[in-house]
């Protein structure tokens, strides 16, 4: 199979889409001759030409004000936000109005959108370019999340927010672009809503979502040389969320770590934890433990950013804590 | 004063009163204890919503305000639907889910009322960039207040609807009152339409309570934006004659002024005025057009009364498409 990068796996999601359907198009800072930030969506414009890739002003809001009325107006656009911690900017027009238009409207109207946005630390960027914000929008009804952390579930989950009918997020974490993965050249989708089993194990359950996905695999490696098994489940998307593999596996190993790298207080792994709890209560042999970033902003300095968000031994130490070795 | 011919003249007089009644009855209906929620009415401003909305295009699209059933009316909203959504009821446009400030119809080319001021300021700058991309000819208008003009997400639309040359008229509806602040208070501008400079478009500032000018002004602007694809932003002036909501005492507002502007501008009466003076239209035949227009009221009315509230087995549906 054909090894790509997570960006170029993104990109030439990005270009099939849009080639493909009239109606798609992206809109955002510095896509353009820049190419992104990040340099994912280099050389779309060259390809793809200014109708289908624009170039926007600085102006969160309005860029997903237009996202918006252009998909109710017959489009499906894919605007960019150049940072998850820019996305506090246009939170009123997704939340109030992207992921309620549908409801208030009594089923109506509908909002066929799609939001991309990296997340993250680890690159040195401090407080305001490296936050995890997924956990903020999670609480919203109306709005799905999707959270890809390969290159395969990149394209295969970015072709289902462009062909889903509602609001779909989707945040692609900073240092997963450069990973690189088997992935098929032709278009594919994968189903919003199906978490997915990347290790088998049973001594316990690591739930771990978008960047933590690599750190679990190493843990999970590691921990096999000191004869632990761990299981390891990427829920892929977390609204909405495959509680029935989730719930399914921590009853057989009845042990479970939440690893993301959001803020330790009201991330998404606080919900998954009550709802584990309340699912498998008399499957569990100890309490559910969480490993996240810690309250704290994150900072610039290389040793004080990797003392706020959690490395791989946090999550093997945490591991064994629950297991009480 | 004018060139419309008669016929027009007696559409919009209609529209008029079909909106100013259809809001009396919501009034009457909320003191009657008929109305849960709240409602925010539009009387007084019925030129603003009749003249603009009747000089569009039939598949234009709007946005509308939370003070909105009248850009609903005009657009031709099902009166029966309305009322039976502002009485929460199955029946409506919004299934009882989303009540005065949420009725949308988005087929009918109304891309929906808002809650939040401002809010739609980029959706209609957007459903305008959909209808350029799809070659359509539609543009869009943004129905908005005075205190809209001051929300960071208009300068950021109104700039890229700018810079991208999109079909959508920004329509201000100064009505003098953001809820109990006197706009001349929070913003330093002789006319609102002076903001259109800033932005490089076309500005205008007409009288919003002569619905034969704001008609005609927004035939001339929709026909310009139509073709050269570029935005424009028209103020009319006009009054709230009611308070901001249903549940406001309004000690903001000077002694006399409401009266003064009911008496000397209501946009009903001038345009009767009008027609008496000037089209030979008898009182008579005005009068006729009322009658009909109550038996409509009463009707919707009739419907939303009798019409079941939804069954919460059905609550959670239309979250997701």
């Amino acid at each position: 199979m054909r090894q790509i990068t997570y960006a170029e796996a993104v990109r030439e999601c990005l270009s099939q889409q849009m080639k493909q359907d009239d109606r798609v198009f992206m809109l955002g800072e510095d896509i353009g001759l820049y190419g992104g930030a990040f340099g994912v969506t280099q050389g779309l414009i060259e390809e793809l030409g200014r109708e289908k890739i624009m170039d926007t002003p600085i102006s969160e809001q309005a860029i997903a004000g237009l996202a918006i009325g252009a998909a109710l107006a017959g489009m499906r656009p894919i605007a960019e936000i150049m940072f998850s911690d820019f996305m506090m900017l246009p939170l009123e027009q997704i939340v109030n109005q992207a992921a309620k238009i549908r409801y208030m409207s009594g089923g109506k109207a509908k909002v066929p959108l799609v939001i991309r946005t990296p997340i993250g630390g680890g690159i040195g960027l401090a407080a305001q370019h490296s936050q995890c914000v997924e956990g903020l929008f999670f609480q919203f009804p109306g709005l799905k999340i999707v959270m890809p952390a390969s290159p395969y579930d990149a394209k295969g989950l970015l072709s289902a927010a462009v062909a889903d009918d509602n609001p779909v997020l989707v945040f692609e974490h900073k240092l997963l672009y450069n990973t690189r993965g088997d992935v098929p050249e032709d278009p594919y989708t994968i189903p919003l809503g199906k978490g997915k089993v990347l290790r088998e194990g049973s001594d316990i359950t690591l739930i771990a979502t978008s960047y933590m996905v690599i750190k679990a695999i190493n843990a999970a490696e590691r921990l096999k040389d000191e004869g632990i098994s761990v299981e390891v489940i990427d829920p892929r998307t977390i609204k909405p969320l495959d509680m029935e593999l989730i719930s399914g596996s921590v009853k057989k190993t009845g042990r479970a770590v939440l690893a993301e790298e959001a803020y330790y207080s009201g991330g998404f792994t606080c919900f998954l934890a009550s709802e584990i709890a309340k699912n498998c209560f008399d499957w569990l042999d100890a309490p559910v433990h969480r490993v996240a970033s810690l309250d704290c902003p994150i900072p610039y300095e290389h040793n004080l950013e990797n003392h706020v968000i959690p490395g791989e031994d946090i999550i093997e130490k945490s591991i064994k804590d629950v297991l009480g070795v | 004063m004018t060139d419309l011919n008669k016929k027009t003249l007696l559409k919009l007089l209609k529209m008029m009163i079909r909106i100013r009644k259809f809001e009396l009855a919501v009034e009457k209906n909320f003191q009657l204890g008929h109305i849960y929620g709240t409602a925010h009415l539009a009387i007084g401003q019925e030129a603003s919503a009749a003249g603009a909305v009747l000089a569009l295009r039939e598949d234009d699209m709007i946005t509308s305000t939370h003070r909105g059933h009248g850009h609903c009316i005009a657009k031709g909203a099902d009166l029966d639907l309305m009322m039976a959504e502002i009485f929460g009821k199955a029946t409506g446009y919004c299934r009882g889910k989303g009540g005065s400030m949420h009725i949308a119809d988005v087929e009918a080319g109304n891309l929906g009322a808002n809650g939040i001021v401002g809010g739609s300021a980029g959706i209609a700058a957007g459903a305008a960039l959909a209808a350029k991309k799809q070659g359509t000819g539609q543009i869009a208008v943004c129905f908005m207040g005075d205190g809209a003009i001051n929300e960071g997400l208009w300068h950021e639309s109104v700039n890229i609807a700018s810079i991208w040359d999109l079909p959508v008229i920004y329509f201000v509806e100064n009505n003098q009152y953001g809820m109990g602040m006197p706009s001349g208070k929070v913003t330093n501008l002789q006319k609102l339409s002076d903001r259109a400079r800033g932005y490089n478009i076309a500005g205008y500032t007409i009288d919003g309570n002569d619905v034969i000018q704001v008609y005609q002004k927004v035939s001339q602007v929709s026909s310009r934006v139509r073709k050269d694809k570029k935005p424009a932003l028209i103020e009319a002036v006009t009054y709230r004659i009611r308070g901001h909501s249903l549940r406001d005492a309004q000690r903001y507002r000077p002694e006399g002024e409401t009266k003064k502007w009911m008496e000397a501008y209501c946009p009903i009466e001038r345009l009767k005025r009008h027609l008496e003076d000037n089209c030979k239209i008898s009182g008579d035949e005005i009068d006729r057009a009322e009658k009909q227009i109550e038996a409509e009221i009463e009707k919707a009315v009739k419907f939303a009364l009798e019409s079941p509230y939804l069954d919460p087995s059905e609550l959670t549906d239309d979250i997701y498409a």
